[in-house]
């Protein structure tokens, strides 16, 4: 066993200095009824050329995004390039065989990296404060909620977009359902955006907060400028979540058009689609929040010699110090995926983030736009959106997608699963992944 | 802002002082390659109202390609790291990470996979994540395993959640939950957010959890128990049986926090003793990288009575096919977006398969032997509170050195400069300047050595030169951080132009 250096002598010379006689003798505190009188039944161990084996079989069985040839799936998982220099730089065992850095004189590199990605997410979001990471864009969501009733107890109202991804809205259902805190849904109009009569009808002084998304889940583009006065002119806070985050080379940071909390999901940057996991929770939120967050957060200091360095701080709200009154039972954050992006971002930079964003939306708009030639194709929403829209075709579009799908066309995600009265749409996305080609086999699926 | 060439210099031979990544910025650098849109670049943002575009870009660093490998490389020089050397803290089995399964988490059918494909189209990684919840319920002797939360605090509180459903299923969610003084933070936490007031229970004199203490505290009104097995001294909690009787009979659940699994794989299972619910941490028992703090992935496994409750989707597989499945009225609903961290159960599902059922019971047989070896080094010259027979860890004090005035913390700064990362300290809190010490299997018995002759180095340091233990570390790329002036006056980001 390779991963086990031990040899016969190894275990005679430890045993004899322990002073037992077996290795079995050294689990006797171990009751003998609760030990296994069996092996375990697994399959035999695979050495690992047989492992790689496998492993191309079970890979067999899936069509990833390059190998199905055209995919225009989003919906709350982009397809994004990762340059070279991230993937080699997560190889680096010193960062990604790192346990969290307690001890920091031994941890300065991660420490220094998760400063370094705390400082560009909050330029990204326009927020004065962004923690080390949460497990991924739902549940940092859910958490902002949390945080929200706790800085204004005496309100026990959340507001949920009706835009938000339905299934992070699920995700901050289980999260609040233990709390007094009653959820409600704001719809959306015919345009595809939030509801703001409806929105500015639903707020008084009993809500705490409001989750809206950017884009939203149909791919729209929300005024969040008027949303944050509405909301703010009934005392309660604004949690913006965006889950596409190349949006913000285009878009304004919400955080700037007048969101309390900005949350989202990082794993579109460096990280990589893994089939949804792991993700990347952003989480940011302006000063005056900053005692009431949830997760790790590194601070920069000095040592005795003034020299600059980076510890974990205001650990305080954290549950090893505070266990049962914590602001969060979260242990850790998405470290290796911090870093990811904090790489990505270095390497995209100023002048790069913002033209991958601009190509993003203009491929999009391409797409959309040939889609919507099509007999039987039309765009379902009016409002500007960023790289994914929804269209209503003509037909059985479940039957359409398997048919698409068995020529390796993955044309989108139909909605009616999310929203049963958008029975007859679909939500496509395109990236700077997708080319010109994909494109036009796209248009000649739907057009045959 | 401009490069500033007096931040350059090496701060100590070939290590490198190196500032954050902004001061090596200068305009018109870039680090990318990006494709041509096929649309039009001047369409991109014409229908957008100009109040919700961005008025000027997001101020990040403007570097070259090299720059930014070269700045994250000497980053990475300041860390410590499992690969650099032994790493023993206690409870966080921080075990060697195979290359293998780095390299299998790259296979492109599985790092870009979709999560919203087709049940078709994604057969291999549906395969892959069924298999994985059968391994871990064998492993530990459950009915059922959800792999959907994202770290062990995720999955305590995953199980939490499903207790309190059950118990509401049967008209009473119930009000407390019992939680010995031992158990870490998070367990306290977690029962919290489930809604629960935590009632602590001290542990016997031996370190163990005494049944009467939790018989004098158990009734109707109590949830669950929420215990770690072994317990975070690294001592089995030899009474599980009794207490799991005590609290069952007054219709109360047993949770068993699964961080110290590696050490009775094939030995023992925590379902085998009447525990209800587990969680389970593939960053450390299953040799997932720890990443400086994540992704990990803790999977839950239940009894049969609480399956009904698993979060939604569920892995099932049906005439051959392997789904996803939504359709289960009672279930807590949805922890997390899509299904959970699956380039990490990736990793653990390569790890099991490659051990098999053998080669895992004779890494936590290892891990036990090597802790408890480490324990005989020691033994007589660091205090040993609790010296019942340890199985994956051992919990030493500073009690002996109290003459000295070198405490805990000191010892472990002093382990840095003798090349080693510090054991976890003053955790769990029962143990007054704890250094708990977790080997595991994967050090060899030269490197036990060297690290047991450090530790009694550093004993014979305090007893004759305690000033030059209490100036730790002297070798590390920072000296002691003034943590107090980090909380007091934060600087959480870099200086901003606006």
């Amino acid at each position: 066993m390779r991963y086990i250096p031990h040899t016969k002598r190894d275990v005679e010379r430890m045993l004899e200095a322990v002073g037992a006689d077996s290795v079995d003798k050294l689990f006797d505190s171990i009751p003998e009824r609760f030990q296994l009188q069996r092996d375990l039944a697994l399959p035999s161990p695979l050495d690992e050329e047989a492992l790689i084996r496998h492993f191309n079989q079970l890979a067999d069985g899936n069509c990833s995004s390059a190998k199905c040839g055209a995919s225009f799936l989003g919906a709350g998982a982009y397809w994004h390039h990762i340059p070279a220099a991230v993937g080699q730089m997560l190889l680096r065992g010193e960062f990604f065989t790192a346990y969290t850095p307690y001890q920091p004189e031994a941890s300065q590199g991660t420490l220094q990296a998760i400063f370094e990605y705390q400082s560009m997410i909050a330029a990204l979001i326009g927020c004065e404060v962004v923690n080390a990471s949460m497990y991924d864009g739902a549940t940092a969501a859910a958490e902002a909620l949390l945080m929200a009733l706790r800085a204004q107890r005496k309100r026990k109202r959340i507001l949920l977009g009706r835009a938000v991804h339905p299934e992070h809205r699920a995700v901050c259902q289980t999260y609040l359902s233990e709390t007094p805190a009653a959820l409600e849904s704001i719809p959306f109009t015919t345009a595809g955006l939030t509801d703001l009569d409806a929105l500015a009808q639903a707020l008084d002084e009993t809500v705490a907060a409001v989750l809206i998304q950017q884009p939203n889940a149909l791919g729209n583009i929300e005024d969040l400028e008027t949303i944050g006065r509405l909301v703010h002119e009934a005392g309660a806070l604004l949690v913006v979540s965006v889950l596409e985050p190349v949006s913000l080379g285009l878009l304004e940071a919400p955080g700037k058009l007048g969101a309390d909390v900005v949350t989202g999901e990082g794993m579109g940057l460096g990280s990589g689609l893994n089939f949804g996991g792991p993700g990347l929770g952003l989480f940011g939120t302006q000063q005056k929040f900053a005692w009431q967050m949830p997760g790790r957060l590194v601070g920069q200091t000095t040592d005795e010699q003034e020299r600059t360095g980076y510890v974990l701080t205001m650990a305080t709200r954290e549950q090893h110090i505070r266990r049962a009154r914590a602001t969060s039972n979260i242990c850790t954050n998405e470290g290796l995926c911090a870093l990811a992006a904090a790489i990505h971002l270095s390497l995209l930079g100023k002048t790069g983030f913002a033209e991958l964003a601009r190509t993003n939306a203009a491929n999009a708009r391409e797409l959309c736009r040939r889609l919507d030639e099509l007999p039987g194709v039309q765009r379902k929403f009016s409002a500007p959106f960023f790289n994914e829209f929804v269209v209503q075709i003509e037909g059985d579009v479940p039957q359409k997608l398997h048919q698409m799908a068995q020529s390796g066309i993955i044309g989108g995600l139909a909605l009616e699963k999310f929203y049963p009265e958008l029975s007859n749409c679909l939500l496509l996305c395109a990236t700077e992944m997708n080319t010109l080609d994909q494109v036009e086999r796209l248009v000649a699926a739907l057009e045959s | 802002m401009e490069a500033n060439p007096s931040v350059s210099s090496g701060r100590s031979g070939l290590t490198h002082a190196e500032p954050l990544i902004i001061e090596r910025s200068a305009p018109g650098r870039c680090g990318h390659s990006l494709p041509a849109s096929f649309g039009h670049p001047e369409t991109a943002s014409a229908d957008i109202p100009s109040a919700c575009l961005r008025s000027q870009p997001a101020a990040l660093p403007e570097v070259d390609e090299m720059t930014v490998v070269r700045h994250f490389t000497r980053l990475s020089a300041w860390n410590h790291s499992i690969d650099s050397g032994m790493y023993p803290l206690g409870s966080c089995t921080m075990k060697y990470n195979p290359r293998i399964n780095e390299a299998l988490a790259r296979l492109p059918s599985f790092s870009d996979l979709h999560p919203y494909l087709p049940a078709s189209h994604c057969q291999g990684a549906l395969q892959l994540m069924w298999e994985l919840a059968q391994y871990l319920a064998e492993i530990a002797g459950f009915a059922e395993v959800t792999l959907a939360p994202a770290a062990g605090a995720h999955g305590e509180w995953t199980g939490m959640k499903m207790i309190r459903a059950y118990h509401r299923a049967q008209g009473n969610p119930r009000r407390r939950v019992l939680v010995p003084d031992t158990a870490h933070g998070t367990n306290p936490a977690s029962s919290k957010l489930c809604g629960y007031n935590v009632v602590e229970i001290k542990s016997g004199p031996e370190g163990i959890l005494q049944p009467e203490a939790v018989a004098q505290v158990m009734d109707d009104s109590v949830a669950a128990i929420m215990i770690t097995n072994p317990n975070t001294l690294g001592l089995f909690e030899s009474g599980i049986g009794d207490i799991a009787d005590i609290v069952h009979a007054q219709g109360g659940l047993v949770y068993c926090d699964g961080a110290n699994l590696n050490s009775m794989m094939g030995v023992a299972r925590p379902g085998d003793m009447d525990i209800d619910v587990l969680q389970f941490n593939l960053h450390k028992t299953f040799a997932t990288p720890h990443g400086g703090g994540g992704p990990g992935s803790g999977p839950v496994g239940v009894c049969a009575k609480l399956v009904p409750f698993l979060p939604i989707p569920r892995v099932a597989k049906k005439e051959g096919q392997y789904l996803l499945e939504e359709d289960h009225p009672q279930s807590i609903g949805r922890v997390k977006s899509f299904y959970g961290n699956f380039a990490v159960m990736l990793r653990a599902y390569a790890y099991i398969r490659e051990m098999g059922g053998g080669g895992l019971k004779q890494a936590s047989q290892m891990a036990v032997l090597a802790a408890n070896y480490l324990r005989a080094k020691l033994e007589g010259h660091y205090h040993l509170p609790y010296p019942s027979r340890s199985l994956h860890e051992v919990i030493f004090s500073d009690q002996n050195l109290a003459e000295t005035k070198v405490s805990t913390l000191d010892i472990a700064k002093r382990l840095l400069d003798h090349g080693f990362h510090p054991p976890t300290i003053y955790f769990p809190l029962v143990v007054h300047g704890a250094l708990m010490i977790e080997p595991t299997e994967t050090e060899n018995i030269e490197t036990l050595d060297e690290f047991a002759a450090a530790l009694l180095a550093i004993e014979q340091e305090a007893q004759h030169n305690p000033d030059q233990v209490r100036a730790a570390p002297q070798r590390t790329v920072v000296g002691r951080l003034d943590e107090v002036k980090a909380a007091r006056e934060p600087v959480l980001r870099w200086p901003t132009k606006d």
